[in-house]
């Protein structure tokens, strides 16, 4: 389309009228707003010395977790469903045979690279068991890469951190437990 | 010309085939779902899951009479008229109801089931089955059973197709599997004593259909569905089989057979299915380096002398230097090798030294050959392609020659250096072997692991194992099969291939194909090489015979 086309139609500026050429009555409409929010409520928090309030922490995605089952073993059976949904390929799993007659098998060593995780909650819906949740902690940091790497013991703990605020979801909620 | 109906598609047989209904919808591009029958094994008939309507046509009136009974497809074979139907109502019906029944009893515990992935009753249930379930669900979890080193039976898993069975009573010859217990109550187990521990056991995993018989080596390992499949051929032994190497980001997790009906029908031996471990031993030589003037070192107690790493690219032209400057070479072509490296090395020797004495690398033998009633053989030449590098060195004038004369020459005093290639997956040379190349001037050992003889060398190669290069290898009975790179060499590691062509000069990366087109066209022997490989190989005598 050219400059010329006669679809196009130009418009012109709109000449400023006297009180715009005066400024003043713009800048005190300026003001107005700041002042406004001044003393208005705020949405905002000032964090880290104010933690934002999570809304329903069940249904948050933030840092996962590794249940426990009643005995305190780890839930997780080591299917690899979480790691076959994942879409960044965040979590690494080594599964061997579990010592308990009841399981078959367990993960040996179960690694989420949670600087990789994009916190889609995908490893939670695909986990048959429901040992994988993603919890409402969300303030993840760390001083190397590695660090980051959370590994099964870190994971366990996460739970035992969380457990009581947020406990594992009923079967009413279309969990297992 | 027999011809067969299939869901009203008429098509043409061999007159002197004889096909089951399973095959004949087959070849008319339908699939009937099937557990207990195996082309490889006896037709028994006891899963009901192929059960189709069949039908004769008049040959005078055309007119077709069907058979008022579902019949088994394993069962029914097929002749001139013959209609078989696949995709009734009655037929989608039975399916659904045998779908049912073997889920009964079957624990659904597939997020934990290795076969989970590839499983047959997985994917019927999808394709046959129906989506409600009307029994409970039990048991929930699958009992365990030993029943030999090799093998795990998951009890409850099993659908009693007894292609385990057939398999150790007609291809094994050795029986240890049996149903024990009648009805519903029918389990495989082994005779008490007796574990399942013949040559041939890991095929039982690959014919069940479902996860009963799990695989200790792979069990737990993997999830089938992270692997890629690459064809390939197995190193072991001069049988040659054709394998499919399942691998994920450049680790082998397991083997598996081929069909080919020319070599190894549907089966492979432990020996070759478990022999890919030497792969990712941490013992394995990864740099190249070479003796350099200096004084020795201690390391871990021995003595050893100065050398220096060298980066591959610079590999192409030193190690020529060198041996040029050394003299007359002696070059020993490994029967690991492929025909295309063979060929290429032999090339690189004779440009560096016109008079280089070639003669095939040592060839190593275990026992005697192994034969099972199932018409399997495992070779006691536990080496892949000795026939390919005689073929080659044959090219070159170098025909007729063995290991033990090459060791002899250089004993002799007869070469001033020497190339010698192995790729051995274990300890092939003693001592007193390798003290006949302790008097050279140049003594270039490509291998995979330390030996005697890589301790003298003044140049230290890593070689590369079957799944990590790309060629052909010729087995014992003549059969040329090609194959492509499943996995990369562990930390940057040429594969000898990419070091031969490069060393030739040639440009870009090293393409097996146009060096076995090369071969092809040069040799009359090797002359069915030309052209497209197909999957299952092509038969070296073949233009020999016409």
């Amino acid at each position: 389309m050219k400059p010329n086309d006669p679809a196009i139609t130009w418009l012109e500026e709109r000449p400023l009228g006297l009180t715009e050429r005066l400024y003043l009555p713009l800048f005190v409409q300026g003001l107005t707003t700041t002042a406004r929010h001044l003393v208005s409520p705020k949405v905002t928090v000032s964090y880290p010395e104010q933690r934002p309030k999570v809304g329903n922490p069940l249904i948050y995605r933030g840092v996962h977790r590794l249940n426990r089952d009643p005995e305190g073993r780890v839930k997780c059976v080591a299917c690899f469903l979480c790691a076959t949904a994942c879409p960044a390929h965040c979590i690494d799993i080594v599964a061997t045979e579990s010592p308990w007659p009841d399981r078959e098998k367990y993960p040996e060593s179960f690694q989420i690279d949670e600087l990789r995780c994009i916190f889609c909650g995908m490893c939670e819906e695909a986990c048959p068991v429901d040992a994988i949740e993603l919890t409402s902690l969300l303030d993840l940091t760390g001083k190397s890469r590695e660090e980051m790497i959370f590994d099964k013991e870190k994971l366990l703990s996460v739970y035992d951190m969380t457990k009581d605020a947020e406990p594992m979801k009923s079967a009413a909620m279309g969990g297992t437990l | 010309m027999p011809v067969v109906i299939v869901d009203g598609q008429e098509i043409e047989i061999g007159a002197d085939e004889r096909l089951n209904c399973i095959e004949a919808a087959r070849r008319a591009g339908k699939e009937i779902p099937h557990y207990c029958w195996h082309p490889g094994l006896s037709v028994v008939a006891s899963c009901r899951m192929c059960l189709i309507e069949t039908g004769q046509r008049d040959a005078a009136t055309g007119k077709i009479s069907m058979v008022p009974k579902l019949v088994p497809g394993c069962q029914t074979p097929v002749k001139d008229g013959t209609v078989i139907v696949t995709e009734s109502p009655l037929v989608k019906e039975s399916r659904a109801r045998v779908e049912e029944a073997l889920l009964i009893n079957h624990p659904i515990d597939c997020p934990i089931c290795d076969k989970a992935g590839e499983c047959l009753l997985q994917d019927y249930h999808f394709e046959h089955g129906q989506a409600e379930r009307r029994a409970d669900l039990h048991p929930f979890t699958s009992r365990k059973r030993d029943v030999g080193p090799t093998v795990t039976l998951f009890v409850d898993r099993c659908i009693m197709c007894t292609r385990c069975v057939r398999f150790t009573r007609e291809i094994s010859g050795t029986a240890e599997l049996m149903v024990t217990s009648r009805g519903a109550k029918e389990e495989i187990d082994v005779f008490p004593g007796h574990p399942l521990d013949n040559k041939l056991s890991g095929n039982v995993v690959d014919l069940c259909p479902v996860g009963a018989l799990g695989d200790k080596d792979f069990l737990y390992q993997q999830r089938v569905w992270f692997l890629k499949r690459e064809a390939n051929v197995c190193g072991g032994c001069s049988a040659g089989c054709s394998i499919s190497t399942e691998h994920n980001q450049d680790a082998v997790y397991r083997l598996k057979p081929r069909e080919n009906p020319h070599v190894n029908k549907w089966w492979i031996c432990d020996d070759g299915r478990y022999g890919w471990h030497h792969l990712h031993d941490s013992s394995r030589i990864l740099e190249a380096s070479r003796k350099v003037a200096g004084p020795a070192h201690r390391v871990h107690g021995s003595i050893t002398p100065a050398v220096e790493t060298i980066e591959w690219a610079d590999v192409v032209t030193k190690l020529r230097d060198d041996l040029k400057a050394a003299g007359r070479l002696a070059v020993a072509v490994s029967p690991m090798l492929t025909v295309e490296e063979a060929w290429m090395l032999c090339a690189v020797a004779r440009s560096i030294d016109p008079e280089a004495w070639l003669a095939p690398g040592f060839v190593p033998v275990t026992g005697t050959d192994e034969s099972f009633p199932g018409g399997f053989t495992i070779r006691a030449e536990k080496c892949p392609n000795r026939r390919g590098v005689e073929e080659v060195l044959a090219l070159y004038g170098a025909g007729g020659r063995s290991w033990n004369d090459l060791v002899a020459h250089v004993a002799a005093g007869k070469a001033a250096a020497a190339w010698i290639t192995g790729g051995y997956p274990g300890p092939w040379i003693d001592t007193a072997t390798a003290e006949a190349f302790a008097g050279l001037v140049q003594l270039v050992v490509q291998d995979l692991f330390d030996s005697p003889l890589m301790r003298l060398a003044s140049w230290r190669l890593p070689a590369t194992g079957f799944a990590e290069r790309a060629g052909t290898w010729v087995n014992v009975a003549h059969h040329a099969q090609s194959f492509s790179q499943a996995i990369r060499p562990p930390a940057g590691v040429w594969p000898e291939g990419r070091l031969f062509w490069n060393m030739l000069g040639r440009r870009g990366l090293y393409d097996p194909v146009s060096v076995r087109q090369q071969i092809a066209g040069s040799s009359a022997a090797l002359a069915a090489l030309a052209g497209e490989m197909p999957a299952t190989g092509v038969d070296l005598r073949i233009h020999q015979l016409a």
